[in-house]
This record gives structure tokens, C-alpha cells and sequence, in this order.
């Protein structure tokens, strides 16, 4: 008995190490935690795109949950995403505001025109200054941001079809209740 | 002859000096050296996060640019060094930091290796042990 213990011993520490890094394979090292999930997001103004002399307010936003988005037209990741946020506008169930992070208008506009506008409102933030307050590293980033101003999931990089279904819906569910 | 060679320095000298304005990332030296020791030091101990391996005074991306911006108005403005990097973790979370500070999430990367030597020393003690003790007896396992 005790020399079968010795035996299985190292067998089953391996097998743990294995299982270890077996996990590992599958997680992303470039996802970082973000420490604002459940902190109040944090408030901002910012010009609207396209609509010279207006201001975006997110402490209007109180009340309703939606879905900030950060983007740029330089961005390539985020046209994959892209599709995703138009299915999602479509059905109407969510209102997603967009965040134009370090870009031009211009540019914005353009690819906005090309590729249809997903969001209600799009905030610019030419200098980044509201990304740094949002810990943001990476385009795209979303936030999502229930009734009581709480970030409650952030997704860094692109909302994919899957984690639209298995993570944003459910929980979009959830709080609009 | 003469006269070209006149222009071609007065042109090599514009260009020379043109070049050295833009150089906006490094203007600021001269400004203040105290306050840029400070954020070169600073920036050493922080992380990239676009380019996670790079720290923030090595890293050219817009992202660390920003940020060492950031930083230098924040400290400008007076803040210390620990506040400014606490700014920095409640965006970022510990991970910008390349020194893990001690806590719970971080209890078992600063203890585990003292946990392993405690193991490691018992199961060396107990074999240690047993060894005398066969020696005596002239042990069948050798």
C-alpha cells in the first residue's frame, strides 16, 4: 500500500502540473483584468462626432444600461467587430455608444458612412485622455454600464458573435430587468 | 562655388534646426531634470500594457506616450509618486506594476516558494531519517 503511494505519487503531482498548463494554453496574457468591473464608470463630456457644438454627457446616461464601445477608424480589429454591432443596433434591444478614441473626425465619419453606424451617439476623444480614465489599452474595448452607472463586464477586443450570445446578452438580460 | 556652399550649409542649418523642434518627446528634459529623473525612474518600475514586456520608459507605443504624459503633468501638478501610481493601478490594476504588491491575489506567488522549501525540507528530514534509522539495522531497501 504505502509503495503504491510512492509509486503514484509523482504521477498524480504531474498530472496536476499538466492540468495547469493545459489552462494555460487557453488563457490570453494580453487580457488583463480591468480593476473598474463594478466601479462606478467613470464620467465624462466629450464633443459629439459630427455634430459640431454638442456635448456627450455619460452622466446623462443614468437609468438605462448601454454598451460604450471604444473605436478608431485606424483600428482593424474593430471592423471585425463591426458586423456584430450592427446586428446588435438592429434589434434594437441595447443602445451602444460609441467612444472615437484618438482619431480624426474626418476619418470617423468616413468609415462610419462606408460601413453603417452602429451607435446612437458617438463621444470623441481625439487626445485619449477619457481612454486613460477608462484604462483603456487596446482597441476596440466595451464596457457594459447598468442603470446605476456601474461597470458591470468589460470585453477587450472584439465582441464576437459567441461572446455576444454566452456573456453580453445574458447579462444585458439581467440587468435591464 | 563659394556661394553655393554658403546656401548648402545655411539649408543644412534649418533643417538641423527644424529637426530639433520637433523633437517633442524629448524637449522636456531641459525644462525640468528633477521632475524627469523622477518619471525615467517611475517609468522603469511600470508596464506597457500594449507591449506588455516593455516598460513604460521603454516603449514607443502612443499608449505609453500618453501615459508618460500623463505622468509628467500629474507630476507637475505636485502629486507624489505613490499617488501617481495609484492613479495608475485603479485604471490598470496591478498588472501595471512590475512589482506585484502583496495581497491576496498575489499571496501565493510571494509565499509559495517558502511554502515549497518548508515541503521540500520535511520530505528531506523524513528520508534523512528513515536512512539512519536502516543503517542501524542494516535496511532491506538499501
Amino acid at each position: 500500500m504505502k509503495r503504491t503511494i510512492k509509486f503514484l505519487l509523482p504521477l498524480v503531482l504531474f498530472l496536476i502540473a499538466v492540468g495547469f498548463l493545459f489552462k494555460g494554453l487557453f488563457l490570453d496574457p494580453r487580457e488583463v483584468p480591468s480593476p473598474l468591473v463594478g466601479k462606478p464608470a467613470p464620467s465624462f463630456q466629450a464633443p459629439v462626432l459630427g455634430e459640431a457644438g454638442k456635448t456627450f454627457n455619460s452622466d446623462d446616461m443614468k437609468g438605462q444600461v448601454w454598451l460604450l464601445n471604444v473605436w478608431a477608424s485606424w483600428c482593424a480589429a474593430c471592423r471585425e467587430e463591426h458586423p456584430v454591432l450592427m446586428a446588435m443596433e438592429k434589434t434594437g434591444q441595447i443602445a451602444t455608444y460609441g467612444l472615437d478614441y484618438k482619431d480624426t473626425d474626418a476619418e470617423a465619419q468616413a468609415v462610419l458612412k462606408e460601413h453603417g453606424n452602429p451607435y446612437k451617439v458617438v463621444a470623441t476623444d481625439a487626445d485619449g485622455k477619457i481612454g486613460i480614465d477608462y484604462g483603456v489599452y487596446g482597441v476596440p474595448e466595451t464596457y457594459v454600464i447598468d442603470k446605476t452607472g456601474v461597470i458591470r463586464y468589460k470585453q477587450i477586443g472584439p465582441i464576437t458573435e459567441e461572446i455576444l450570445l454566452t456573456k453580453i446578452v445574458p447579462l444585458l438580460k439581467e440587468l435591464q430587468r | 562655388m563659394k556661394k553655393l556652399l554658403i546656401l548648402f550649409l545655411l539649408v543644412f542649418n534649418f533643417l538641423l534646426s527644424t529637426s530639433a523642434a520637433f523633437a517633442g518627446e524629448a524637449k522636456p528634459l531641459a525644462e525640468d531634470p528633477v521632475l524627469e529623473a523622477r518619471l525615467k525612474a517611475m517609468s522603469h518600475e511600470l508596464r506597457c500594457l500594449v507591449c506588455q514586456n516593455q516598460t513604460l520608459a521603454d516603449s514607443n507605443s502612443p499608449l505609453a506616450e500618453d501615459l508618460r504624459k500623463e505622468i509628467r503633468a500629474q507630476m507637475r501638478a505636485g502629486k507624489s509618486d505613490q499617488e501617481v501610481v495609484d492613479y495608475l493601478v485603479a485604471r490598470y490594476g496591478d498588472f501595471v506594476r512590475y512589482r506585484p504588491p502583496v495581497n491576496s491575489n498575489t499571496a501565493l506567488l510571494w509565499f509559495g516558494p517558502f511554502l515549497l522549501l518548508l515541503i521540500g525540507g520535511f520530505v528531506l528530514y523524513r528520508v534523512l531519517k528513515k536512512q539512519a534509522g536502516s543503517d542501524d539495522i542494516q535496511g532491506e531497501d538499501g
